[in-house]
């Protein structure tokens, strides 16, 4: 049997395909992306090896360390509102009838495309015309407020889509993880007088929570990364108060065609999602995990 | 979950029943406002798809489509190119997702049931892989592409689509094949079955459940995508319907109606499978997340 099962040229045959093309398309490129970074670059002709100036100037870019301090904002939102999907979860996993088809519902806009969800809040936030608009002039606000041409509510108003597109995936990873926990240990905290409001918070949130970290860095670096409802809806605008880092970074490269800070700012970019995803596994690190199984 | 119930009831009695009671209510209401925040964008989108202008314009938003206006659907079909944008559509989804998930498959049992050095190794490149943001590698492939050119070519979307769905892919498979038992394999070697004999014809048909799950748990992520499409391909016959929906509203700003269609049409293929699937969509998105 192990001589049928490591043979190399099956092994190779089985293997290579795929880690020719995870390479290709995705290793080779950071490497590049970084390498590109060191030079002056239109993308279409030769490069001009500049060593670090790229790097050096985007530390001092305000441009860019605006559209990062709109990324953390996101972050920080996104981060919060695991918070309300956590209690969301607890009561949906409470002894709630029809639980499986309010997830389900929850999850449908995840699986709808960003650019259709985006073209739809547009109009949701149409000025005029919009859904918000035509509600808030009926009960009365006179000079509801044109939501994406304000620079001070552009941000609040895409974290909403933002929230309605990926509340569902959270609820539902929540809700595996509180179904995995035996029946047992609740009736167990109930029988000893424990209030439901202790059972999910004494009990069942630790024992949660492996999963929970794993959505605190799914949310915090999918909103670092975050890019395209807002490239839809605002493009960064209006100027530039909505830019995040990837949508500056494509901004750089594929419309000013400046290549080599693009790719110095995805980089960049790249990095930052690594390191903040390490810091956030080092902080939430456990000293001792619950069993419970 | 139908024993706790009886157990609370059970305690509980008199005003605390009572008190209960209406923490239940509290509970449901507060689920159904949730649902009625994810579900009402959508109905309004099918309502003023139906409308033409004068009754979004005037009618009361939530106002019934009186007389459904179903030419907007077939007005945008034909007219924008939105017939070729939906069949690029498709069989960029399935043509990808097929790739990915044979490829995948062949990885996964090479890694659980092949004996090598460094496949461990191999393992921990797929999966650091779905760390990468796809942002970071968008130049070089632009010109890695056109210097290959295929740059306007829809392989660039396909081999990119399976690149980097290739990850979540094996590790759905991955917790899949580790429990797979591995006698009927065992079995079938000292029968002299070959290798490829016994995964094409033993282990795929035995996975057949966590195929069909990563199949479409990659059929929507293709059929969603847009960053690719918007920055590999230019011209109309070869984009796919999010950017051909992108394109086609950014000209067609005013007529509401026509908009709506569009946009529904780039939604139905996925509520529709929904309907069907939404057990499967469910596990597949719970067991692609969580594991890593």
């Amino acid at each position: 049997m192990d001589k049928v099962l490591s043979n190399k040229k099956m092994i190779a045959l089985y293997v290579l395909p795929s880690l020719l093309l995870i390479l290709t398309i995705v290793y080779i490129p950071i490497v590049l992306t970084g390498y590109y970074g060191l030079n002056e670059w239109n993308g279409i002709g030769s490069m001009k090896f500049i060593g670090l100036e790229n790097y050096a100037n985007l530390m001092k870019d305000g441009k860019f360390w605006d559209s990062a301090w709109h990324s953390l904002l996101l972050a920080l939102f996104s981060g919060l509102s695991l918070i309300i999907y956590l209690m969301i979860s607890m009561v949906l996993a409470a002894r709630i009838k029809g639980a499986n088809l309010f997830r389900k519902i929850y999850l449908i806009p995840m699986l709808l495309s960003s650019v259709a969800i985006a073209q739809l809040w547009l109009r949701i936030y149409n000025p005029s015309n919009g859904i918000l608009n035509s509600v808030l002039q009926s009960i009365g606000v006179d000079n509801p407020p044109a939501w994406l041409a304000e620079p001070s509510l552009v941000l609040l108003a895409l974290f909403i889509p933002i929230l309605w597109q990926y509340a569902g995936f959270y609820i539902l990873i929540y809700y595996a993880a509180l179904k995995n926990i035996p029946t047992s240990l609740d009736e167990a905290a109930r029988i000893d007088g424990a209030t439901s409001w202790q059972i999910a918070w004494k009990i069942k949130f630790p024992l949660i929570m492996e999963t929970v970290k794993v959505t605190i860095v799914l949310a915090v670096v999918g909103s670092l990364k975050y890019f395209d409802l807002i490239f839809v809806m605002t493009d960064g605008g209006p100027n530039g108060s909505s830019e995040v880092m990837a949508s500056y970074m494509y901004h750089t490269a594929f419309r000013a065609y400046d290549f080599g800070y693009g790719s110095a700012t995805a980089f960049f970019l790249l990095v930052i999602c690594l390191v903040v995803t390490w810091v956030i596994r080092w902080l939430t690190r456990s000293k001792d995990t619950i069993q419970y199984s | 979950m139908t024993g706790n119930v009886e157990l609370q009831t059970s305690v509980n009695s008199g005003g605390w029943r009572l008190l209960g009671r209406i923490g239940y209510s509290i509970m449901y209401i507060v689920l159904i406002i949730v649902a009625i925040f994810q579900l009402f964008p959508l109905v309004w989108l099918m309502f003023f798809s139906l409308k033409n202008n004068q009754e979004v314009f005037n009618l009361p938003p939530l106002s019934l489509p009186m007389h459904p206006r179903w030419e907007n659907y077939s007005k945008v079909w034909n007219a924008g190119n939105i017939d070729v944008y939906f069949l690029n559509s498709l069989w960029i989804t399935v043509v990808a997702t097929v790739l990915t998930v044979v490829l995948g498959s062949l990885v996964t049992y090479a890694i659980t049931r092949m004996k090598w050095k460094g496949s461990s190794f191999v393992l921990g490149l797929f999966m650091v892989a779905m760390m990468i943001p796809v942002h970071s590698t968008l130049i070089p492939l632009f010109s890695f592409f056109n210097k290959v050119g295929l740059t306007d070519h829809p392989l660039s979307l396909v081999l990119s689509y399976v690149a980097f769905n290739m990850p979540i892919t094996i590790m759905i498979l991955l917790g899949f094949y580790y429990a797979l038992p591995r006698e009927v394999e065992e079995a079938a070697i000292i029968d002299g079955c070959s290798v490829n004999r016994m995964f094409f014809r033993i282990v795929l048909p035995m996975t057949g459940s966590v195929v069909a799950t990563t199949a479409i748990i990659n059929m929507i992520y293709n059929w969603n995508e847009f960053i690719f499409v918007n920055t590999f391909i230019s011209s109309d016959s070869y984009k796919t319907l999010t950017v051909g929906v992108q394109n086609f509203v950014g000209q067609y700003t005013t007529d509401w109606g026509a908009i709506g269609a569009t946009l529904m049409i780039s939604i139905l293929p996925i509520l529709i499978m929904f309907l069907f699937l939404s057990d499967r969509i469910v596990e597949g998105i719970a067991a692609g997340s969580v594991k890593g």
